[in-house]
């Protein structure tokens, strides 16, 4: 009998533990280890921030979901991972903190034969003084913090319905975050009410990013074929901002949130302010803080983990250059170097570097974002990863066969523009690799065959129906295996 | 929307005509690129 332990039952976890328990044998034990008692489906928070959808509307309970599929759930949090044992036995263990109401606090040393580690990002608030819903800003990462947003967005409004003018500020607070793509929708999303509630010339609407231009979401933008010509990604954002009438700051790095005032330093080095009534700002993310000890007890965490906190797997790690950067860099199986039966998947695992261009202002500061791990390739390297260890345990292979490298797979992405089934819009994008290989792309980095985008009504009906399939997929329904990952 | 401030941010931005925009809640040409964008994102799909 082998056991599998899944650490964070988010998008990727949940992929891997029920593609796992699908192709292992009862004989074997599949357990996820997760804090929270519901699963989320993370990308329709973005309407929880704008009262479209409920916290019931975009999350489930997990327990019945892993009893009906034979999986243990331990609701709680993993703290340190000990991949040589500890003394005289050198059976591997994590050790969890239980965060059910039953057993809180209580910790365990849980053993494994082979580990996944899928905890996805810490939010890191604290990069950044006065950011975060316990301070000055919102966030829509969590159904909380987007119930949050919501609740003060919709105090803006009654306000504009008074007559009263109101600044919304939304975007990225540090200069090194990720997910611009999510940021994007909610202004997008945000714009669209203020039309729906007749307050739009009430609002001053305002994006605030680390991005070196619009259109870079932390993949150096995209180029498409359109109209005759090669087109970067920033025109076709420029376009939608300059259409919905949204100004933008790019090139930032807020120092400094306070109830209504952003400062902010630029890539130029200039200290600049900017006020608001309502900021939306994603925080940036870094590892869990898992820690890592060998059999003696000693602090192994360096070897396990980059400094970002996130786990260090089969990437090339050597610090280079941006023109040294290669596709090549790209983990391919997602396997611990050092520890060969673990493996980091999603946002979890180190990325050997970032995949827009780094610039660092005057003063030393970085002002770029980080790369993006969207839910698709998250997706894909959990169900490989998944695949590979069961073939392991069943005997079918020595080591990881499948390969999911970012460098060698496509990305399909909705991003929401305005909820509607009859007018919204959403930019539907494809993108194949999602890094770029210059060698084999000489002209735009990606495959311009495969690199797509549009928007129109058609991106907002797909969203909402992968909103379904994918809660349909995560609680395990009947065919969950016909919605691709 | 063009604002009439020459060396602002949205004055230089490409921005869509009245046909584009029209045609991006269009019903039937949205049905048809409903179908377009699903089988681009399957071919992305069985890529992988
Ligand atoms: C607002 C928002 C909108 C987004 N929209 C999109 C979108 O439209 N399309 C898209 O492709 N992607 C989108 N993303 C990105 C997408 O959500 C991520 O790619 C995806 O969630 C990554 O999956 P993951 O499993 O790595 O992390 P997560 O889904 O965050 O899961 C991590 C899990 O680990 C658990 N965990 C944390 N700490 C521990 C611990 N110590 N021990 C055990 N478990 C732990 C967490 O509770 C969580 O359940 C969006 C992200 C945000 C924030």
């Amino acid at each position: 009998m082998a056991r599998l332990l899944i650490l964070g039952g988010g998008i990727a976890g949940q992929t891997a533990a029920l593609h796992a328990r699908k192709k292992l044998g009862h004989q074997h034990e599949v357990i996820v280890v997760t804090p929270n008692s519901k699963w989320n489906w993370i990308p329709s928070n973005i309407w929880v921030g704008v009262g479209m959808m409920k916290t019931e509307d975009v999350t489930f309970d997990l327990a019945p979901v892993y009893k009906k599929s034979g999986i243990t759930y331990l609701q709680a949090k993993a703290l340190s991972i000990n991949p040589e044992g500890e003394g005289s036995s050198s059976t591997p263990f994590v050790t969890i903190e239980y965060t059910s109401p039953e057993k809180k606090g209580v910790t365990e040393k849980v053993k494994y034969d082979y580990l996944i580690n899928s905890t996805g990002p810490k939010l890191n608030f604290d990069a950044t003084k006065g950011l975060g819903p316990e301070k000055n800003s919102y966030s829509v990462c969590t159904p909380s913090h987007a119930t949050e947003a919501n609740h003060h967005l919709q105090e803006s409004i009654q306000r504009m319905k008074k007559g009263e003018k109101q600044t919304l500020l939304v975007g990225t607070g540090h200069g090194s975050c990720t997910c611009q793509g999510a940021a994007f929708e909610y202004i997008f999303n945000v714009e669209y009410l203020l039309r729906k509630e007749n307050v739009r010339d009430k609002a001053n609407v305002l994006w605030i990013s680390n991005e070196n231009e619009l259109g870079d979401f932390g993949m150096g933008g995209m180029h498409i074929k359109r109209g005759g010509y090669i087109t970067h990604s920033r025109v076709f954002t420029e376009s939608l901002y300059a259409e919905r009438g949204i100004d933008w700051i790019t090139q930032a790095h807020p120092k400094e949130v306070e109830k209504t005032q952003l400062s902010y330093e630029t890539l130029d080095g200039e200290e600049k302010t900017v006020s608001y009534d309502f900021a939306m700002l994603l925080p940036p993310f870094s590892g869990v803080g898992l820690k890592a000890y060998n059999k003696v007890g000693e602090d192994i965490t360096p070897t396990l983990f980059a400094p970002s906190g996130f786990m260090k797997v089969d990437a090339d790690y050597t610090p280079k250059t941006y023109e040294q950067w290669s596709p090549k860099d790209w983990p391919e199986t997602y396997q611990s170097p050092v520890y060969k039966n673990i493996f980091a998947v999603g946002i979890a695992f180190a990325p050997p570097h970032a995949i827009s261009k780094p610039t660092v202002n005057p003063n030393g500061i970085p002002i770029f974002p980080t790369p993006p791990r969207t839910g698709m390739p998250s997706g894909v390297m959990a169900r490989q990863v998944a695949f590979n260890i069961a073939d392991m345990i069943n005997g079918k292979a020595d080591e990881p066969t499948r390969k999911a490298s970012l460098a060698r797979m496509g990305a399909a992405c909705i991003a929401s523009a305005g909820a509607n089934m009859l007018n919204g819009t959403a930019v539907s994008m494809t993108m194949y690799p999602i890094i770029p290989d210059f060698e084999k792309y000489p002209e735009a980095g990606r495959d311009l065959h495969y690199t797509t985008g549009e928007i129109g009504l058609a991106g907002h009906w797909i969203k909402f129906l992968l909103h379904y399939a994918f809660i349909y997929k995560a609680k395990a329904n009947p065919f969950w295996r016909v919605v691709p990952e | 929307m063009i604002v009439r401030n020459p060396f602002g941010q949205n004055y230089y931005a490409a921005v869509p005509t009245k046909l584009t925009r029209s045609l991006r809640v269009n019903l039937i040409w949205q049905l048809f690129r409903f179908l377009v964008i699903n089988i681009k994102m399957l071919r992305m799909v069985r890529k992988h």
